[in-house]
């Protein structure tokens, strides 16, 4: 499941260890705030209910069963710096003990699976969060949402990885647009299981879950009479409209969406430094460049696999917000009374 | 008299959901004593436990009047540490207590954090370790060892701090009798004041001389164990009850 | 498995691997590994040499094959993986068996099988040969960050607590005899998960408590580790200043 040691050139895993460095080095000063004076032994605490929860085999589907990988899912539980440790420190124990992913390989790993999937599920999650009613029951569907978006995304930021520095010329279209492909199934399976188990905390200890800390559940009162009512928290006092969370889930989301033809613009970032290894007659021919037919990437940028992968991305996203609200539905269960009345 | 080692004057305390725990409590322990905390489920034992090194209470920012002094020294944050010295808390878990990868590890843990280092160091984690018989298991992790092993280091990670004072919450529970024994004898075994919350009135007859009786968050009787054990309507009154063929007046003589 | 703390994972012998100090196994396998994933793989005698490196080692902490061979199963997704690039990859194509195969394809194939496996093995000797808090020590002593490393420590010690709390909740729904659709099984599955949350987060909680109650203000302690001497730093770095050389070798022939 991690990636191993040769995949991607030795230069590539320094400069992703050196990005890893410095995100879990910015998530040990940040972390604090999130889970306050508790911190470390709750984030090892967290860590380790990751690494057990990611053996699971949840049933996802009418005969098919999946793993969680839980970047979105402790982002949403204990926030996105903390979330940021506890996989790292997951992926380290793999790495070392288990021979789980490869040792140069860590930077890259901690990268796509310890920082991609947690940041962008929790940014997405909280963009979602700003538009939606200020209720704790908010919090699955943006939970399902974000956890979508997060594995496609980290796999997008590997083709990134694979086409600087991948060892092997497979053509960029057709590899983007099977890693999105495959990891939008991915995705949803993960956004079913994480919105299940966010729902499930929501549901005991909402006072738990770092994303639904200022958000009210929705009361339960009895009356004289001994009916039960649900009031709903008002919806419209919403405290402050700010527009900027949701133009960051937009953005991110647009990004994921259309991921494949973003690096067809990023890209000539990319050609140029090959293009000027070759082009431009560098003396020694990197060995890791010889031998790659480089003028396929150029033909392939035009290619359709790209329009289709970007689509497949945006009709994903689609699918999943339908899944999110239904899934809420199914969260609150079948006895409850549906309408909010007042007591 | 000693000087009083425990001193609690009205204490209350109401948890932040609002659910109040203490209804003024007073309690004074001294210097040698040892007490037993009885009480039903949801009487504050635990709750009382936890204000005397200052996990909870107003010194942690929680919602509640009175004081609490150990040792003559007031709790409040500037004596936070030394206080939490002093009152040597062991918790129901040992699992929650013993978060080190080694035994040794943890009982080093407390010590360090006070600033001990080096072969002093060694010395009182050795000598915590002997007094509670657990040497041999210095260099493995904790959960290689049994649950009544794991009580046993508990305690040593915190009668190394060299305590005024140590709290037991439910030593017993948990144990098989071997070991319950065991744990018992290294009890008997320590000169520090002690206080133990339980549930196992034969071993509280035992241990402690001295009951203290807490129900809904206040002190309902205060008195030689013997006596509380042997009032039957004080133990009916508060869900109380001695275990099938337990006879406190059987037991041979108050300590 | 050998239980997620880890220490099942230790082959209990007394070899000069074993006695090394934590700090210089991982150094010197960060180190080899660099080496060997930075050689270009159309040099396959220096594949030859890495081999025969790691096979040394192998036999030195006597950590035994048939337990290399079991804990190298981890590496089988990408073992598919390779053997598919031959025939996905572009470029020229050469015959193989009666198969069409891409040149890049395969060599790529033999790269990626190549360095993942050496890297596979060198880390299961480092897990075979070395206790978990040795290696938290090493860590420390290589200056990870001291909350970086109590996370790590508070993992690997709860680790198996918590899988621990999650087998005794299927064991006890397995008992109830539980039936349903997958949805319900769902539901039922992810109940259980989100309490194992909250039970873990309020362990983690108590945690911080007794930390607390024995005095803690902030700072986690080192943890007793032996420094380790230039001799041993010496006896760790032979091998990967042998794979390097072999490396640099590798560079300048191509």
């Amino acid at each position: 499941m991690h990636v191993p040691d040769g995949f991607l050139d030795l230069p590539t895993s320094i400069a992703t260890g050196a990005v890893a460095a410095g995100a879990v080095g910015m998530a040990l000063q940040r972390a604090e705030r999130e889970v306050k004076e508790a911190g470390a032994p709750l984030a090892g605490l967290t860590a380790a209910f990751v690494f057990a929860v990611q053996m699971v085999n949840f049933p996802v589907g009418p005969g098919t069963s999946g793993h969680l990988m839980g970047g979105a899912l402790a982002a949403v539980l204990v926030g996105p710096w903390t979330a940021v440790l506890c996989l790292t420190v997951v992926l380290v124990v793999q790495g070392l003990l288990f021979a789980d992913g490869g040792l140069t390989a860590l930077g890259t790993n901690v990268t796509l699976i310890g920082v991609v999937t947690v940041v962008v599920g929790y940014l997405v999650a909280k963009a979602l969060l700003g538009v939606l009613p200020r209720r704790s029951g908010s919090v699955v569907p943006a939970a399902v949402v974000g956890a979508f978006v997060s594995v496609p995304a980290a796999a997008a930021v590997f083709v990134g990885l694979y086409l600087v520095g991948g060892s092997v010329d497979i053509p960029v279209g057709s590899l983007a647009a099977a890693m999105l492909g495959w990891h939008s199934l991915i995705g949803i399976g993960e956004a079913v299981i994480t919105g299940a188990v966010v729902g499930a905390v929501v549901a005991t200890r909402p006072d738990l879950v770092y994303v639904a800390r200022h958000l009210r559940p929705d009361l339960v009162l009895t009356g004289p009479d001994g009916e039960t009512s649900v009031v709903r928290p008002d919806a419209l006092r919403v405290e402050r409209t700010t527009s900027r969370p949701l133009a960051v889930g937009l953005a991110v989301s647009l990004m994921v969406a259309g991921a494949v033809s973003l690096f067809a613009s990023a890209d000539p970032d990319g050609l140029e430094f090959v293009g000027e290894r070759l082009g431009f007659g560098a003396s020694a021919a990197d060995s890791a460049v010889a031998g790659s037919p480089l003028a396929d990437y150029g033909v392939v940028f035009v290619d359709n696999p790209l329009l289709s992968g970007a689509l497949a991305g945006v009709a994903g996203v689609l699918v999943t917000v339908a899944l999110g609200f239904v899934l809420t539905r199914l969260a609150r269960g079948r006895d409850e009374p549906a309408d909010a009345t007042r007591v | 008299m000693s000087a009083p080692s425990i001193e609690v004057r009205g204490l209350a305390f109401a948890y932040p959901d609002g659910r109040q725990a203490l209804y003024g409590v007073d309690l004074h322990i001294h210097r040698g004593e040892r007490v037993a905390l009885l009480g039903p489920n949801g009487a504050g034992k635990t709750t009382l436990v936890l204000h005397l090194n200052g996990i909870l209470g107003t010194v942690a920012g929680g919602a509640g009047t009175g004081s609490v002094a150990v040792g003559g020294l007031a709790l409040t944050a500037e004596n936070l540490v030394e206080v939490r010295r002093r009152v040597g808390l062991v918790f129901q878990d040992p699992d929650d207590q013993l978060f080190m990868p080694t035994v040794a590890d943890d009982v080093a843990f407390g010590p360090s954090n006070l600033g001990v280092s080096g072969a002093d160091l060694d010395r009182r984690v050795h000598a915590a370790l002997s007094a509670v018989g657990m040497v041999d298991a210095a260099d493995r992790p904790p959960h290689h060892l049994s649950f009544g092993q794991r009580r046993r280091v508990a305690v040593a990670t915190v009668l190394v701090m060299e305590p005024e004072i140590l709290v037991l919450d439910e030593p017993s529970s948990n144990l098989d009798p071997a070991s319950r024994r065991e744990l018992a004898d290294i009890l008997t075994g320590l000169d520090t004041t002690l206080m133990m919350v339980t549930h196992d009135l034969p071993y509280a007859l035992q241990l402690c001389p001295r009951a203290v009786l807490l129900d809904e968050g206040r002190v309902v009787a205060d008195g030689a164990t013997r006596d509380l054990l042997a009032d039957a309507d004080l133990m009916a009154a508060h869900r109380l009850e001695l275990p099938y063929g337990f006879d406190p007046m059987s037991v041979p003589g108050a300590r | 498995m050998g239980g997620a703390h880890g220490d099942g994972l230790l082959v209990a012998a007394d070899s000069p691997v074993h006695s090394l100090p934590a700090q210089c196994k991982v150094v010197a396998l960060l180190v080899g590994v660099a080496g060997v994933v930075a050689t270009p793989p159309r040099q396959w005698w220096a594949f030859v040499v890495y081999a025969v490196l790691v096979g040394a080692v192998v036999a030195v902490a006597r950590v035994p094959v048939p337990t290399v061979v079991r804990r190298s199963v981890v590496e089988a997704p990408f073992v598919v993986f390779a053997l598919l690039l031959p025939f996905i990859a572009t470029g020229p194509r050469t015959e193989v068996l009666g198969l069409s195969l891409s040149e890049s394809g395969l060599l790529g194939a033999w790269n990626l099988l190549a360095k993942a496996t050496l890297g596979v093995v060198a880390a299961i000797v480092l897990a075979a040969t070395t206790t978990p808090r040795d290696l938290l020590g090493g860590l420390d002593r290589l200056r990870m960050p001291r909350l970086l490393v109590a996370i790590l420590g508070f993992m690997i010690r709860y680790a198996g607590v918590v899988a621990g709390d999650l087998q005794r909740m299927r064991v006890a729904r397995e008992s109830r005899a539980f039936r349903g659709g997958h949805l319900r099984h769902l539901r039922v599955e992810a109940a259980g998960v989100g309490s194992l949350f909250v039970r873990s987060y309020e362990r983690g909680e108590r945690v911080h408590q007794a930390m607390v109650a024995r005095g803690f203000t902030g700072r986690m302690p080192a943890l007793a580790t032996a420094g380790a001497s230039g001799r041993q730093w010496l006896v760790a770095g032979a091998l990967p200043a042998v794979a390097v050389a072999v490396a640099l070798s590798a560079w300048v022939v191509a």
